[in-house]
This record gives structure tokens, sequence and C-alpha cells, in this order.
């Protein structure tokens, strides 16, 4: 981890030095207050499942790419083509060699969301004959669940949309009931967005082999997180994403089983032929370095990482529940990826919640901003209600998050949430006594 | 989304947040809104002959609906109930600069507003009703 620390500081001076050299020109103390200010203005990053700050190490592996070494991949007759050929295929060896599986059921995409998109209308499209059901559940990513709608409004797939239990689990006997002779592929998430709640994976490979069914898992949140074998797991196909585990955006890869079961996959994208004819379109060679090199860290990393986040997550988890009452956790509380934290705070609402913990950048499964009001549809699927899901935050917490940003983030939760509360009629009704649920609340006139 | 300075404003230093006491006869209360739609407002209103002499809000919504219903209070206090009633919600949205997404919040101060003033008219009128009685 020391290395990490160096890393980030070096990372940091970066930041600065870029800025100090915008301002060469102004005097010492204009310069040092822009620098303060830059540093000042940025929130405490706590929302690494949308998105992670990039490893130096990776940006490092990567710089020679854009460069020097710009070859095509693809390009067989020289050297420039060569050497980039050598650079992919080390990092589709570490992609592989983070899962268990062989470096050529790797296939490079743009991310996981193109990874959903070709797994499942890859299926439906290769296996027709067979059957055209689909087994997914409604705690799903949007880019597992519109894929499907489309499938079912073009005729070609009939889905089902499992319920999860209260902690978001999908049980195997609700697969296992829903199965019909025409299902070709299980969709399960490995670990979900929100929530953090980690699938039975085994079991439902398990099952999926012995019905001769495939089953796919997006990964974008679990991979480099807990660890995946595919193999062991019964995975036949995976979606993983670049920018959620310190390296870039725009890079993603998809696992495909090539052997017990074999699985191949209609294209979605057309053209040269590239990654067995899977995903056509030249290779971002330094993207996929990076990649590579996020995989091989996160390998490398994983076990001395997890313990160390744990422990801060149960750090800033008990410091919240020491300080505030009406405090529920959202999610399963052992089968929970070591970064997620999802609380809900009575009687306040997730997005005043966000403006008042101004410097923490979180995110809530409160939708005041979008047209439809609608509170976050994985909440509402685990049955927990439209008021606490408007009451939800979403911590995220990373590789580079420090003891001191978590006491930091205790202390500003616990200030805005009681601030909050102050101003919260339903807070005093609460106190008063009353019973929420039997109030007749009088809807806006809109 | 950013925030405008006036909401930021509102949100960071809200006006006239409280209670009145809802036994007082001359206290009109409003609760608008419900929990699962993310926005709960009460507004209350103590009102001396006709003018609204103090307002006091609470708000469980988004920084939006705080500065609404925060403003609302500002807007009223000073007022004729005739005038206040006269406030729209489109007047909000103007001062607060709030977009699209959040004009209900700009909805629910309005309708605040109004039942607040109607629990004020409707608890006049049945203490007058009970005078009439005790003759």
């Amino acid at each position: 981890m020391g290395d990490v620390e160096v890393d980030r500081n070096r990372s940091l001076e970066l930041v600065i030095s870029s800025v100090v050299a915008q301002n060469e020109q102004g005097n010492n103390e204009e310069r040092l207050m822009s620098v303060e200010t830059v540093m000042a203005k940025m929130p405490i990053y706590l929302d690494n499942h949308a998105t992670t700050p990039m490893d130096p190490r990776v940006f490092e592996a990567m710089t020679p790419y854009f460069l020097g070494s710009f070859g095509n991949a693809a390009s067989r007759n020289h050297a420039f083509g060569w050497v980039a050929e050598k650079a992919v295929e080390t990092a589709r060896e570490q992609i592989a060699a983070l899962i268990g599986a062989n470096s050529k059921e790797i296939v490079f995409t743009s991310g996981a969301t193109e990874s959903d998109n070709i797994a499942i209308k890859g299926v439906i499209e290769m296996y027709a004959e067979k059957g055209n059901h689909i087994i997914t559940a409604k705690t799903e990513h949007k880019a597992v669940l519109d894929t499907c709608k489309y499938l079912e409004r073009l005729g070609k797939a009939e889905v089902t949309y499992l319920d999860p239990d209260t902690d978001g689990r999908i049980s195997v006997e609700s697969i296992q009931a829903a199965i019909t002779d025409k299902t070709v592929l299980i969709a399960v998430m490995a670990a979900n967005n929100e929530i953090g709640t980690i699938a039975p994976l085994k079991e439902i490979g398990a099952l999926a082999k012995e019905k001769g069914i495939f089953f796919f898992t997006d990964a974008a949140q679990a991979v480099g997180r807990i660890p995946l074998d595919v193999n062991e797991l019964g995975i036949d196909i995976m979606a993983i994403s670049g920018h959620k585990i310190y390296g870039p955006k725009g890079i993603g890869a998809l696992y495909v089983r090539r052997r017990r079961p074999r699985v191949r996959l209609t294209p979605v994208i057309h053209g040269g032929g590239h990654e067995r004819g899977m995903r056509s379109g030249t290779l971002p060679v330094p993207l996929c370095v990076g990649l590579g090199k996020a995989c091989e860290i996160a390998g490398a990393e994983m076990e001395e990482e997890n313990k160390r986040i744990i422990a801060l997550r149960e750090k800033l988890h008990q410091g919240i529940l020491e300080k505030l009452d009406y405090v529920s956790l959202n999610g399963h509380p052992e089968h929970r990826l070591p970064n997620n934290l999802n609380i809900s705070f009575a009687y306040v609402e997730g997005e005043g919640l966000m403006m008042a913990m101004k410097d923490l950048a979180v995110s809530s499964g409160s939708a005041c901003t979008s047209a439809s009001l609608e509170p976050s549809y994985v909440l509402k699927a685990l049955g927990v209600g439209d008021e606490l899901a408007h009451s939800s935050i979403r911590y995220g917490l990373g590789r580079f998050t420090t003891e001191e940003e978590i006491d930091f983030a205790i202390t500003q939760s616990v200030e805005a949430v009681s601030k909050l509360r102050e101003m919260s009629p339903l807070y005093e009704m609460a106190q008063e006594g009353i019973d929420l649920a039997t109030v007749q609340w009088q809807v806006p006139h809109e | 989304m950013a925030y405008s300075d006036k909401v930021l404003d509102h949100f960071n230093n809200p006006r006239n947040v409280g209670s009145l006491s809802k036994a007082d006869p001359e206290v009109g209360t409003g609760v608008v809104g419900a929990p699962e739609c993310g926005d709960v407002m009460k507004l209350q209103l103590k009102v001396r002959g006709d003018i609204i002499e103090d307002a006091k809000f609470k708000t469980f919504g988004c920084g939006s609906a705080i500065a609404s219903s925060s403003l609302a209070t500002e807007w009223v206090k000073g007022k004729t109930i005739e005038e206040a009633l006269q406030i729209k919600n489109t007047q909000i949205v103007e001062e607060l600069a709030l977009p699209p997404v959040k004009v209900h919040c700009s909805v629910l101060a309005e309708d605040a507003i109004k039942a607040a003033i109607a629990d004020y008219k409707s608890k006049s009128a049945a203490v007058v009703t009970e005078e009439v009685k005790a003759d």
C-alpha cells in the first residue's frame, strides 16, 4: 500500500504543478491561493461505484501506447503492429488471470454496457432455434434490463424479471422455478451497483450447467473487488468494466467461455472480424493496456485492499449508527461488496442531504431531478418503501479512500442529517408519536 | 446540476424554520406533499386581524423544496391574507431560478400557503360558531 500512497501523492503533485504552471505569470501569493482553491473545491470522493479514479500505475503503463507505440494491433506485417499486438495480448492475459480464464476467452469491448448488449443479444440471436427465454432480475443494471426489453419489443425474446429478497439476493429456487424448455440464458449480476449485494453465483452456475442454460453475469462492480473464478463459479459469459477498477473509461471486456460449454455469440458490431468476429473494430491499444494493468494490480492487491476497505466501511457505518437513530442498511449485511455502504436516513430526503453534505461526493436513490420523480427501482424491488428510498445515500469507498476522509465523512453526514431533521416535518411528527403511515397526505395540484 | 445562488442561500441559511402552536386559534397550518413523493412541506402562519404576523416552515425535500418554502415564509410575512393568496408558484420559480424539473417544489410552496390560510379560516370560523353558541 505504501507504493500506492507514493503514487497518489505524485498524481496530486502533478495536479498542483499544472495549476502552478498555469499561474506562472502571477505572483507567489496568487499562485498559492489558486492551488489551495483547486484542492479545496473538490469534495471527498466516495462514489466509487459510479467510477474510480485511475490508478497512476495504470496511467503510466498506458502512456507509451499513445505516442511512440501507436501501431494497429491487427497490422501483421511490421514492427508497429507487432508491438501493439504484444501489448494487447499481455493485457488479455492479465484480465484472464484475474478471473481464472484463458486469454482466448477475453473479448475487448468499449465497456460493460456494450458487453451486456453483446452477451444478451448475441445469445438470443445465435441460439434462436433452441429457445428465446431469458431469466433475469428486477435489480439488474439498466444495460441488461433495457437490452431485454428491447428484445421483448422486437418479439425476439421472452423475459422473466425475478424479484429479489429483501436483502437484494436472487434465490436459486426462484430461478429454478422460472426455467422453461425455452430458457437459453440466465442473466444475474455478480454484485449490485446500488446496494452491493453479491449474488449466489456458484449455486446459479451449478443450476445453469445442470439445465444446459448459459449463465451470464454483469460483473462490472465485482471484478477486482471480490475473487471471481469463472470455472469455480460456472460462469459462461461475464461483463467487465475498466473504469470501475481504477482503469480507463471507454474500455471493458467480455469473457466468453470456449469449452464445456462453448458459447457462440452473434456480433452486435460487424466489420473486420476482430476479436474472433465477436466485436469488430480496431483495438484501442492504450486502453486495453490500461485495463490489463488494472486487473493485474487488482489481483495482486485485492486481499490486502479489502481488509483495509472493509475496516473503513465498518468504521463509517458504526460511526453513523453511534450518532444517529432511524438509520437502516439497504442490501445484504454479509453478502456485500467490501466498498459499499447504502443506508437510509429516515425523515430526510436524499438530494437535500447530498446538498448538505457538500464536501462529500456520494449518490442517492432519491430521484428528485428525474422527470418521473421515481426513487431507485433497485430499492423498490427490495421492498424498501418509497419514503426510505428517497432517504437513501450510497457511499462507495475505494483504493484511495483514507481514514481521515472517513472520519470527516462521519462528521459531515451526522451534521447534515441532524440539521435537516431539525427542518423536517416528518421527523417532528415521528417525535410526537404520529404514525406516518396513517397520515392522509395532500398531493399537490399540478 | 448546479443550484442557483439564491437556492443555495436559502438552503444554507433557511429563514423561519420552526413550528408554531397548532392549538393557537390564530395559527393556520398547511401540510402538503407526501413522503413517498420525496417532498412534504409544513407551513404555519400566525394571523392577527387580517395580517400575517409570523410564518414558520419545516420541509422534507430537496434543496429547491427547502428554498421554496423558506422564500414563501419570507414573502407572506406582513402581507394580508388576500395578498398572500395572490402569490403564484411562477414567482417563486423566477426568484429562485428553478429549472423545469424543480417547478413542482414551487407548486408545493404555493399549495402550502393556500392550505395554511384555509386552515386558519376554518379555525376562525369554528371560533365564531362557538362564540355564537356561548350566547
